[in-house]
């Protein structure tokens, strides 16, 4: 029989570790955006809180539980992550497992390498909060995961992008780091 | 000359620079202007269209006169102000604008032509002939004016670009800024306190004075160390505020690089988008020079940086200074050069009943009529009530008073309003929304006033956020008031410069209000004054009143100067920081994309795609022989082509296929489950965006697809029709292109390769033309339709992503193994063109569904986007032209996209041209050249001979029309 | 320019697109002068005035109220309550 090899987004990419900050391919599992029809959130949402102990999250929030997590994209959607969903007549469920390239970005200097990046203020984007936003010049999403611990999703065809304009704002702020430690 | 002892950092250690190539010596702390004038060079460059030797006019970043080129080759940067340029050690500058060399410079013979050369000479000589111009009058022009010159080759350099957001941006970090960042940090609220300078501080550093008892730059570095421990405060030195936007936007040049040797990776600038819900300007004031006869001679300078060079490098531009001026700061120049020991040669002052305790020769009443010295200033003349002496002086320190740095209040067309004990602008409050002005820039000039207002200003702006500030005492400072009295321009025979940078003279601005250029705007343009890289910083105020004189008006009446962003040079690196190369947009790959490039393939853009454009193999020389040869093997075996881009919509709902019946022109909601249909989608306006296939999964589930090039648009498109036209539909939408990896699998042996590929084998029984159903790869669940634009049997399979790679390299060994393999976009365009199938090249946005002979499928039973505005009579009209295959008539002559359609015999211009050519190729299946077009009442002249006239690349080819199907016309290759 | 957007908040105008004036009033039937009217004809107001404009990464339509001479913006709507 035929056998087909998976090969993640990111393959050959990724880890890059530039001063303070590493940037890693994350593998979030399965995920499906869920979509709820008319009037059927708060129904849909309590199916899934009931299955796997996440509802439907608020706007540029997520929630988490066990591992799976569901994250908000767009008004009346999310995305849920690390579990197949239940059955859920009441919302459209598309398989997104396979179309993004998720990356995780954590190190002292994170935040500073994404303010290269994204126009939103990360300062008040705390743990859980979610910005579907601009990464660079691609349409993606910044979710803060600790401290100085973030997640990105950008189309997974962009992967090489997201990699290179990473490694390009951190190799300069490696360089402004280097920069005021010289001694003088 | 260094005066020892002298400086904010006397000790500082020894830096090696070169200027012109001469090797010298700086002090750490140093500009490259406080470095040169310590090694007692004056002369720095050449001015703009005169070639006069210019001196240092300034110690900030308004310099118009000190711009040299820094750095060697290829990253060399033109136009550096020397006062704004840190020293590093080994730092190479070199002068501009002169040739041979800066003290002999053969241009300067412009000088002599002065008098022709006036305000408008060009506009008034290089009228005629008018074919001179652009061969003759403006190379020759553009060679003598101008200011440094880039290096021609691409830029080693690199910028970054960054976004920062805070409760309160402090801009400009002088006494008023540190008072106010100092306030707001203390309140717990997110501050950016942003300075131009590489040391915060502002005229503090520059002057003797105290603040609370210890010196102003011990005061300031007791502040600064408070702020930079807090975590709510960003500082930002080195760091201009070059625009104030909408909603509390900012833009800000962070000089990163600059004052370092290049380091690999270091940027050189930032360019930052700021988002400040509040901000203060504390950008201070700029002195301005006084327009008084050959006033802009080496050594010739602002009295406010002679203090600056003395107090904060140590360094005295001159060892007899005179100081001339019409207010009571001048007098500080004066005081500090006696206090350094430094000899002042006079101190003059415009104001009859002006007094000084100081032990200098004083002329009160007086005003300096005439300066002398070729390459830098030796003596000075001093009038007084008609009478005349001479001083011998190599520097003169002039102040003409203080203008508010108003510049980033005018952004969002605020205007200045003119305050008459200042005789200065100050800006009028409110100009930018949520930003307010404390402090010498809102002509408050007093250092204990800038401290107060410092304080005042956050303590609103926090109260405006619901912040409360603690309570700050005002530090003790100097307060003393501020005196000065009218005096713009010094009468004379000589030349008297207003805008150093553009050589503007007082006589050109009167020239200019002569000639009825009695606007400012007008006199502006006209004159070039305020242009370049000061923006008219030095020189904007004087002229105003200059022309106000001229034009017998206040200067209130003549009207004020416009400021524009940015507020000092950006360069265009910095702006577009980020886009160059492999950043100026995102690059798309398919999960084929590597197998792909190592077969050879050069890869072409489709959108942001990159997509196959043909496979070599060896011993073919030229893209068309691949193409031909894949061509021939997907007519006669089997090709693999990704597909992975088209776009991918799942749209799901009760009401879906009522979606979709609304959104496509053809109906969607007769469609049955497994089965797949042709569509298009219009726009409101008839002519067709886009097309494409729905396969029906469920009722309420179909999967949607686009051309690769408009998948966005028809996202954005569908999002539009969903929340805004018909916001009743209870349907979702989701793009899933990136979801699926796609293949299309196309030839006689197609069927072979699934067979091979799929679980369990392949049967096409139960896979008629336009279907589609669930299959199984290795295990995997696929998706399989039986869809075809090759014109061959032909099918698309799908598999999630990740195992895009892997299937794609099994099914080109598949087909290879039959005598196929991949084809590109070459051999899928040439297949597409053989069967008239269109692409974007037909579907240009003029087109219509009438143009393209489907105008049937424009449902009439249903309500869809653009059904109405299609059924416009002009746009069914059959004099439009409309699709057709166009076939050469000598088998050699090529079509060419975009040639124009004519009668045999009309003459090929523009009015009798009657269609164009939007496809065309070489068909190998056929033998011949083929094309597709737009041509009037088309459907109708099968069979007759049009011209078809290339104007661009000079070709004539006559061609019949025909059907556009030209080859299996019947469709039973691609159906049975 | 900034835009609030009532689901994700402030944000800069990058991640916005304008469509033009907001017409909600879509004509029914064949076309007419009417059709004519929502497809072309726009005021060009020096003053409030109602635009469509997109959020692009979360693909949501916005009525934004906006003074085109202050730039001032008095408000940001969902062209379409989500639920």
């Amino acid at each position: 029989m035929t056998r087909l090899v998976a090969q993640t987004p990111c393959a050959g990419l990724l880890p890059v570790d530039i001063g303070t900050v590493r940037v890693t391919e994350a593998e979030p599992g399965p995920m499906h955006l869920v979509a709820p029809f008319r009037g059927q959130a708060k129904a849909v949402s309590a199916v899934l809180k009931d299955a796997l102990g996440v509802g439907l999250p608020a706007p540029n929030r997520s929630q988490s539980a066990d591992g799976v997590r569901a994250l908000w994209v767009a008004p009346g959607q999310a995305l849920l992550i690390g579990a197949e969903p239940p059955d859920l007549p009441g919302a459209a469920v598309s398989d997104l497992s396979d179309a993004y390239a998720v990356v995780e970005i954590a190190g002292a200097d994170a935040a500073e390498v994404l303010a290269r990046l994204v126009p939103v203020d990360l300062g008040v984007l705390k743990r859980g909060h979610t910005a579907r936003t601009l990464i660079g010049h691609m349409t993606g999403s910044v979710t803060r995961l600790g401290a100085a611990r973030f997640e990105m999703m950008v189309f997974r065809s962009m992967a090489g992008s997201l990699v290179h304009e990473l490694t390009e704002a951190m190799e300069a702020m490696a360089a402004r780091r280097a920069l005021a430690a010289r001694p003088d | 000359m260094r005066i020892a002892g002298r400086g904010l950092d006397p000790e500082g250690a020894a830096l090696a620079f070169s200027f012109d190539g001469k090797r010298l010596s700086g002090r750490e702390g140093d500009t490259l202007a406080a470095a040169l004038l310590a090694n007692d060079i004056r002369l720095v460059g050449r001015s703009f269209k005169y070639h006069r030797p210019r001196g240092i006019l300034t110690a900030g970043s308004e310099e118009p006169n000190a711009l040299v080129t820094v750095g060697e080759g290829a990253g060399a940067e033109p136009n550096i102000r020397a006062t704004v340029q840190e020293l590093h050690d080994g730092l190479v500058a070199v002068s501009q604008n002169r040739w041979p060399s800066l003290e002999r410079d053969i241009l300067s013979v412009n000088d002599l032509f002065a008098p022709f050369l006036s305000a408008g000479f060009y506009y008034k000589t290089f009228m005629w002939p008018r074919a001179f111009w652009e061969a003759i009058y403006e190379p020759i022009i553009r060679r003598a004016a101008g200011l440094g010159a880039l290096s021609g080759q691409p830029d080693p350099g690199r910028s970054e670009r960054a976004f920062a957001f805070c409760d309160l941006l402090v801009i400009g970090a002088g006494p008023a800024g540190l008072m106010a960042a100092l306030t707001a940090g203390r309140a717990g609220a997110r501050v950016i306190l942003a300075d131009e300078d590489a040391r915060m501080g502002g005229r503090l550093l520059a002057e003797r004075e105290e603040v609370d008892g210890a010196p102003g730059p011990v005061w300031a570095a007791g502040i600064v160390a408070e702020l930079a421990v807090m975590e709510n405060v960003r500082l930002m030195p080195r760091t201009t505020v070059t625009g104030a936007y909408d909603q509390g936007s900012y833009g800000a040049l962070e000089r990163v690089g600059h004052h370092v040797p290049r380091a690999e990776h270091l940027p050189r600038d930032c360019f930052w988008r700021i988002a400040a819900k509040r901000a203060v300007l504390c950008g201070g004031a700029l002195e301005r020079p006084l327009a008084l006869p050959d006033n802009d001679r080496p050594g010739i300078m602002t009295a406010g940086a002679v203090r600056a060079y003395l107090n904060r490098w140590g360094v005295s531009p001159g060892r007899a200074v005179a100081v001339f001026g019409n207010n009571d700061d001048a007098h500080r120049t004066a005081a500090d050069l006696c206090d350094a020991g430094v000899k002042v040669a006079a101190l003059i002052d415009a104001r009859e009943d002006a007094e000084t305790d100081l032990d200098v020769p004083f002329h009160s009443g007086a005003v300096v009529t005439g300066t002398k010295g070729r390459l830098g200033l030796t003596e000075i003349t001093v009038t007084k009530g008609g009478n005349s002496h001479t001083i011998q002086a190599d520097c003169l320190a002039m102040s003409g008073g203080w203008n508010p740095s108003v510049h980033l209040t005018c952004h969002m067309n605020g205007r200045p309003v003119w305050d008459e004990d200042l005789l200065a602008f100050v800006p009028s409050p409110g100009a930018v929304p949520g930003l307010r002005v404390a402090g010498a820039a809102n002509g408050t000039f007093s250092t204990a006033g800038c401290l107060a207002a410092g304080i005042t200003a956050a303590k609103e702006a926090l109260g405006e956020l619901g912040q409360t500030a603690p309570d700050i005492a005002v530090p003790e400072a100097e307060d003393r008031p501020y005196h000065i009295r009218a005096l713009w321009a010094v009468p004379g025979k000589a030349r008297a410069w207003l805008d150093f940078q553009n050589d503007v003279t007082v006589k050109d601005v009167t020239l200019a209000a002569q000639e009825n250029y009695r606007s400012v705007e007008h006199m502006k343009r006209y004159t070039t004054q305020g242009m370049a890289t000061d923006q008219g910083k030095n020189s904007n105020v004087a002229a105003l009143a200059v022309l106000a004189d001229a034009t017998g008006r206040t200067i209130p009446e003549t009207g004020t100067t416009t400021f524009r962003p940015p507020y000092s040079p950006v360069a265009i690196g910095a702006l577009g920081a980020g886009a160059e190369g492999p950043g100026f947009a995102p690059e798309r790959r398919t999960t084929s994309d590597a197998a792909s490039r190592d077969r050879g393939a050069p890869m072409i853009e489709a959108g942001l795609w990159f997509r196959p454009s043909y496979y070599p193999r060896p011993g073919e020389t030229t893209w068309r022989h691949s193409c031909d040869r894949e061509v021939r093997m997907v007519r006669a075996a089997v090709g693999v082509v990704d597909v992975s881009t088209l776009g991918k919509i799942d749209v799901q709902g009760p009401d879906a296929a009522a979606f979709l019946d609304f959104a496509y022109a053809g109906t969607m909601s007769t469609l049955k489950p497994g089965r797949v249909r042709y569509g298009l989608m219009l726009r409101e306006d008839g002519h067709v965006m886009d097309d494409g296939t729905a396969a029906r999964f469920a009722d309420g589930h179909y999967v949607i697809t686009t051309t690769t090039a408009a998948a966005g648009q028809v996202m954005t498109h569908l999002e539009f029709a969903r929340q805004v036209l018909r916001p009743d539909l209870d349907v979702q939408i989701a793009s899933a292109t990136e979801q699926w990896a796609q293949f299309a699998i196309a030839g006689p042996l197609a069927d072979e390769v699934l067979g091979a590929v799929l679980d369990g084998g392949f049967e096409s029984t139960g896979w008629p033309f336009m279907s589609h159903g669930a299959v199984a790869v290795g295990g995997v669940a696929a998706r399989l339709f039986r869809i075809s634009f090759s014109g061959e049997r032909g099918y698309e399979l799908a598999v999630p992503s990740r195992y895009g790679a892997s299937l794609y390299r099994l099914l080109v060994a598949q087909a290879e193994s039959l005598g196929g393999g991949a084809y590109g976009m070459e051999a899928l365009n040439v297949l597409r063109i053989e069967k008239g199938f269109i692409t974007h090249a037909e579907i240009d946005g003029r087109v219509t569904a009438f143009d393209l002979g489907m105008g049937r499928m424009v449902s009439q039973k249903k309500e869809s986007i653009g059904r109405a505005a299609a059924g416009r009579p002009g746009l069914l009209d059959p004099e439009r032209p409309q699709l057709v295959g166009l076939r050469v008539k000598e088998p050699d002559q090529a079509l060419f996209a975009g040639a124009h359609l004519f009668e045999k015999t009309a003459e090929a211009v523009r009015v009798n041209a009657q269609g164009h050519v939007s496809s065309n190729c070489w068909s190998p299946t056929l033998g011949t050249h083929l094309g597709i077009g737009f041509l009037t009442k088309g459907p109708e002249r099968y069979g007759e001979t049009v011209r078809m006239v290339d104007h661009l690349r000079g070709a004539e080819v006559l061609c019949e029309v025909c059907h556009p199907v030209f080859f299996d016309p019947e469709g039973g290759r691609m159906r049975d | 320019m900034r835009l609030t957007c009532p689901f994700s908040g402030d944000r800069d105008s990058r991640e916005f697109s304008v469509r033009g004036g907001a017409v909600l009033e879509r004509p029914e039937g064949e076309w007419s002068a009417e059709w004519d009217a929502y497809l072309h004809l726009r005021e060009n107001p020096a003053g409030e005035s109602r635009e469509f404009w997109y959020h692009d990464p979360t693909g949501t339509w916005l009525i934004v109220t906006r003074n085109t001479v202050t730039h001032e913006v008095l408000s940001v709507e969902p062209a379409r309550e989500p639920g």
